[in-house]
């Protein structure tokens, strides 16, 4: 007979697949195991190819095997190396047909960095709390750097980075470099005593603080809450530039401005050289467009002025004056030619008259004149002729002399 | 308005020159002075504007590092670098 119960209670008997989906039902509901990070070292990393990752987590006393889906395992920045120390996070189930309970993983991460995630999320929190990261508290930035200050390290590419962005455009400033690791155990101390040396010496328009990308633990010098200070305590405004493009320092979260690269720190704060010259173009040309427009308008004033005097000249009253009188000397001759010329006229008929009613035209008619001769004067009665008074009688073409009867 | 004496535009700073050649030439396009005075505002800003256009034809990247503990001062430092 087979079992011996125990207690007196009868067992019943299991499938394979029954004990198997049980011991799945066992893990699926306990949620903590449903969303859990676990921490090991990695071995047996294999990936066929259907993209899948495969590897084993063990430390000292145990191993857990792991499984990551392509779409997850393709998100990873490098897959897991063996005898790397990582943190995997995921959930815990039973792989049915081989009867291996797994870790199915999402996602992981080295080791350790959990931690300092930990600690950034939670600093974060105080110092935003504080009202550090404010946005009221942010300053413009100077559109006209003349000084710059740079805090990096004096043998990184990031230094090389801006110089070579503020050469091209804006060679017109000054940068001041404190130089200053930018990592590990002296570099939180030494980035505060290069803002304030900065802050205290130079009295820049504007500091880039900036290194190159890295993991957690390279930046953390940028999640030191002392930094985060004296950036905030910065006379000059503050350009973070730490050359990774998604995740934030809690420097980013402190200074002025952050930029996604220390080339995009120097592009921020500096102006564009071409653009200046090309400003400065403009302003010549309107300088001397505006001059010129001055001048034509004066010039037009004076030519409307010096039109109008010529019209009311001394020289022009005279020739006004002479035009006038000729006009009317015209006149004048016209006027008195008319007038001889009525008076001709006017005379030729009197004479006219004159003839017609004048002794001669009586003489024609055959009229004599008889007067006394030797001028005794015109005979008009008959009382002054006696028998033998000489007499002159004159008649239309002469006269003859006569003796009265 | 008070005549302030003009710097000698070699004196000036790019900035300085600059902002002084935008105020000129704002100033003759307001057009409310007489001719010798606009004469003078146009030679002016000839003036600085020729010295912005030296300043940026020139202009070489300037660079100097603090000296170490922070003891005062900046040295001037070469720029030795391969583009």
């Amino acid at each position: 007979m087979a079992q011996i119960a125990l207690l007196g209670l009868a067992s019943p008997v299991l499938s394979v697949s029954d004990l198997t989906r049980r011991v799945r039902e066992l893990l699926d509901t306990d949620y903590r195991l449903q969303d859990v990070w676990v921490s090991g070292e990695v071995s047996n990393v294999s990936r066929p190819a259907s993209g899948h990752l495969y590897f084993t987590l063990k430390d000292a006393q145990a191993a857990l095997r792991c499984v990551m889906w392509r779409p997850d395992a393709a998100r990873l920045l490098a897959p897991p190396r063996d005898g790397e120390a990582v943190e995997v996070h995921g959930r815990v189930s039973v792989y049915e047909a081989s009867g291996q309970y797994q870790l199915y993983a999402d996602t992981l991460r080295p080791a350790g960095e959990g931690l300092l995630y930990q600690q950034f999320l939670r600093l974060k929190a105080r110092l935003e709390a504080e009202g550090l990261f404010a946005a009221e508290r942010k300053r413009p930035l100077p559109a006209w750097p003349a000084r710059i200050g740079l805090v990096t390290s004096p043998s990184g590419a990031a230094l090389r980075d801006v110089l070579h962005v503020l050469r091209r455009r804006f060679p017109l400033a000054e940068v001041t470099l404190a130089p200053t690791p930018v990592q590990g155990d002296e570099a939180p101390a030494g980035l505060i005593a290069a803002l304030q040396a900065l802050n205290r010496q130079v009295h820049p328009d504007v500091i880039l603080l900036v290194r190159g990308g890295g993991s957690i633990e390279d930046l953390a010098a940028f999640n030191d809450e002392g930094v985060a200070r004296a950036i905030a305590a910065s006379h000059a405004p503050v350009v973070c530039g730490v050359g990774h493009e998604t995740d934030f320092t809690i420097a980013d979260f402190a200074a002025d401005r952050r930029a996604p690269t220390p080339s995009a720190a120097a592009e921020i704060v500096s102006p564009d050289i071409t653009i200046l010259s090309e400003d400065l173009h403009l302003r010549q040309a309107r300088l001397a467009e505006t001059l010129g427009e001055r001048l034509r308008t004066l010039r037009w004033a004076l030519d409307e002025q010096r039109f109008r005097l010529r019209l009311s000249s001394p020289r022009a009253q005279v020739a006004g004056a002479r035009q006038r009188l000729d006009d009317l000397g015209v006149r004048v001759q016209a006027a008195i030619s008319t007038g001889v010329r009525l008076r001709r006229v006017a005379v030729g008929g009197l004479v006219q008259t004159l003839r017609a009613i004048g002794p001669a035209a009586v003489l024609e008619r055959g009229y004599a004149v008889v007067s006394l001769k030797d001028g005794g004067g015109v005979v008009r009665s008959r009382k002054h002729v006696q028998p033998g008074t000489a007499l002159e009688v004159r008649v239309a073409d002469g006269a003859f002399p006569a003796r009265a009867e | 308005m008070a005549k302030r004496a003009l710097k000698a535009p070699a004196d000036l700073t790019y900035e300085q020159a600059f902002r002084e050649l935008e105020a000129t030439v704002l100033h003759l396009e307001a057009g409310d002075q007489a001719l010798e005075e606009a004469l003078a505002l146009f030679e002016r800003g000839q003036l600085l504007a020729a010295r912005c256009s030296e300043l940026l034809e020139g202009a070489e990247l300037k660079l100097q590092q603090l000296t170490t503990a922070g003891s005062g001062g900046a040295r001037p430092v070469d720029l030795e670098e391969e583009d």
